[in-house]
């Protein structure tokens, strides 16, 4: 028998990520975003923002949003991901697989440096 | 594609881009009749008649920002090579609503896939939409409506890894329980 998820454990979870937050000085929050257009989805977009969310929920990685968006207009360099660090210009990774967007989370979003061969415009 | 999955993901992806905020998809696997049924419904500005003929049409487009592309067609003709129907109904200011039938054991019906993954990327990815997703399974039925999970966090986002790891979890059990029901009665 499958143990059905109730709202009280979602209270639990709650309280626990309100602790965290309040410890940590409210330094802005990450963006990671994931074009999720037809081509997009084709490409394979969905398993590289699901590897995303894996990485996130496995390394417990607290303050960043997790965004898809519609088509951002690059079709030929689908899937896409961009990354937004607090304070800083927006970053676009073109053609990014699971192993990519593994390495992206690594180095840019935990390392906080960016990984220029993947990169595309500017 | 290689998953009706992805397709839902790429119709919902419609719904958003419509303006949608509430969107409901529904699955409805029915071994009794042969059939499995696919429809995604909003809340979105809807489209008028002349547009929402020319929609299933990948050759005519009259776009001028990317909102609908040949997600449609694609699926039209997914449903249709398996001996199935398509349909799209909507009305301006109101809404669109897209089904699809397929012959459940056509040869060339895609598989499901997977399903929680559409829906964690739909789900954690648009948080500013009221996502319900219903799954059934002959008589057996899952319903998951992220809108007291929205209320319970009041603020938490979505994003955050054990809440993540709850709706993934969630979404999971009801499915499968589902399925148990089902092979269990058999």
């Amino acid at each position: 028998m499958a143990t059905v998820k109730s709202l009280d454990d979602l209270k639990r979870i709650r309280e626990e990520a309100l602790k965290k937050q309040q410890m940590k000085e409210t330094s802005g929050k990450t963006e990671v975003i994931v074009g999720m257009g037809t081509v997009g989805i084709a490409a394979g977009a969905r398993e590289t923002l699901k590897t995303i969310m894996d990485m996130i929920e496995n390394e417990n990685l607290s303050d960043i949003i997790v965004r898809q968006t519609g088509n951002i207009g690059l079709d030929s360099f689908e899937p896409i991901v961009q990354v937004v660090l607090p304070g800083e210009e927006k970053v676009t990774y073109g053609k990014v697989n699971p192993e990519m967007a593994r390495q992206i989370i690594k180095e840019h979003i935990i390392g906080g440096k960016i990984i220029t061969e993947y990169q595309i415009m500017g | 594609m290689r998953e009706l999955a992805l397709h839902i993901l790429d119709i919902a992806e419609n719904s958003i881009s419509a303006g949608a905020d509430q969107i409901k998809i529904s699955v409805n696997e029915d071994f009794l009749n042969d059939l499995l049924t696919i429809t995604v419904e909003d809340n979105g500005k809807g489209m008028d008649a002349e547009t929402l003929e020319k929609i299933t049409d990948p050759f005519i487009t009259s776009r001028t920002t990317r909102q609908v592309g040949l997600g449609i067609p694609f699926f039209k003709a997914a449903a249709e090579a398996c001996d199935g129907t398509f349909q799209i109904e909507s009305e301006v200011g109101a809404g669109t609503k897209v089904a699809s039938v397929f012959k459940h054991s056509h040869i060339d019906r895609m598989p499901l896939g997977d399903i929680t993954g559409t829906l964690q990327t739909l789900i954690i990815g648009t948080p500013e939409v009221n996502w319900v997703f219903e799954y059934v399974v002959d008589q057996n039925c899952f319903v998951f409506d992220d809108q007291p999970i929205k209320e319970t966090l009041d603020g938490v986002p979505l994003s955050e890894p054990a809440v993540m790891k709850f709706i993934r979890e969630m979404i999971n059990e009801g499915i499968q329980d589902v399925r148990q029901k089902v092979s269990s009665t058999i």
